[in-house]
């Protein structure tokens, strides 16, 4: 056994640790930060890959942004110290049976099933380098229209969000 | 130099998966339930660079599509916050239960 793999699969407990304390707390603030160590440590995984771009998103992106977002919306809408509600048990048993009937089923098959991997390739490195000459390339295999549309995509998000939460003062008024 | 199996990061992420859609479907608070949906995003986005490391690595397709969620879970999660709030402000609660104007 390497380090690399016992280290994989410390960092892959930590992720499903973590991710079940997401899940199962009840105060809501826990769960946030739970939830924060769990995106982290899945970043981890992605440098432990040497996949170090998306490691970087990920945690400039989700760590950064998504965390730093849910957390100042909890702080607008909750009194703090407050525990969330306990859920019914129908439908804690409802879901529970769901996710362990899933998860059965995805663990069987993915046992059963044999991946061949391509064999006799150069592989590529995933740098910045690499990823940036894909990404803005324009001939075949390049992403660029994608780019696009996901740039159109997050601009529309972005005034929606901000249409959507505005204060409408003179409404209110009347 | 040996690697962990790929089965074993599969069920890594089904696992991660799974907790999401447990938080998904048992939980009644509007953020707990955002935060249910940024776990199953993650855990698909651990199997598309598990793919492309394993199976793939002479393209670089996984990392894009990795790259596109993430693009669009921060997308989501800025319209369901700014919902989130404007309900808030209308409700004075995010309990599911408790908003029923549209209910029937």
């Amino acid at each position: 056994m390497s380090a690399s793999t016992i280290i994989f699969y410390i960092l892959a407990t930590l992720v499903v640790v973590f991710g079940a304390l997401t899940v199962f707390s009840r105060k809501i603030f826990r769960a946030a930060i739970s939830l924060l160590l769990s995106l982290t440590f899945v970043a981890g995984l992605y440098f432990l890959w040497d996949v170090d771009f998306i490691g970087a998103l990920q945690i400039i992106i989700y760590v950064g942004g998504i965390i730093v977002l849910i957390i100042f919306s909890i702080f607008l809408t909750h009194h703090s110290g407050q525990k969330l509600p306990k859920a019914k048990v129908s439908k804690k048993l409802l879901s529970g049976t769901l996710a362990v009937a899933g998860l059965g089923f995805t663990t069987w098959v993915v046992s059963q099933f044999v991946f061949k991997p391509a064999v006799g390739v150069t592989p590529v490195e995933p740098n910045v380098h690499n990823i940036g000459l894909q990404m803005l390339n324009y001939s075949e295999y390049g992403y660029v229209f994608p780019f696009e549309v996901i740039n159109i995509l997050l601009l529309a998000a972005l005034v929606g969000a901000i249409v959507i939460a505005i204060k409408k003062s003179q409404e209110t008024e009347k | 130099m040996e690697q962990v199996p790929l089965s074993h990061i599969l069920i890594l992420s089904s696992t991660l998966f799974f907790l999401g859609v447990y938080g998904f479907f048992s939980r009644r608070n509007l953020i707990t339930m955002l935060m249910s949906v940024e776990l199953i995003l993650n855990s698909v986005n651990i199997n598309f660079i598990a793919f492309n490391k394993y199976l793939f690595p002479h393209q670089l397709e996984g990392v894009f599509f990795t790259m596109f969620i993430i693009v669009v879970a921060a997308a989501e999660v800025s319209i369901s916050i700014a919902i989130i709030i404007n309900l808030y402000r209308r409700f004075k609660t995010i309990d599911i239960e408790d908003t029923t104007t549209m209910k029937y």
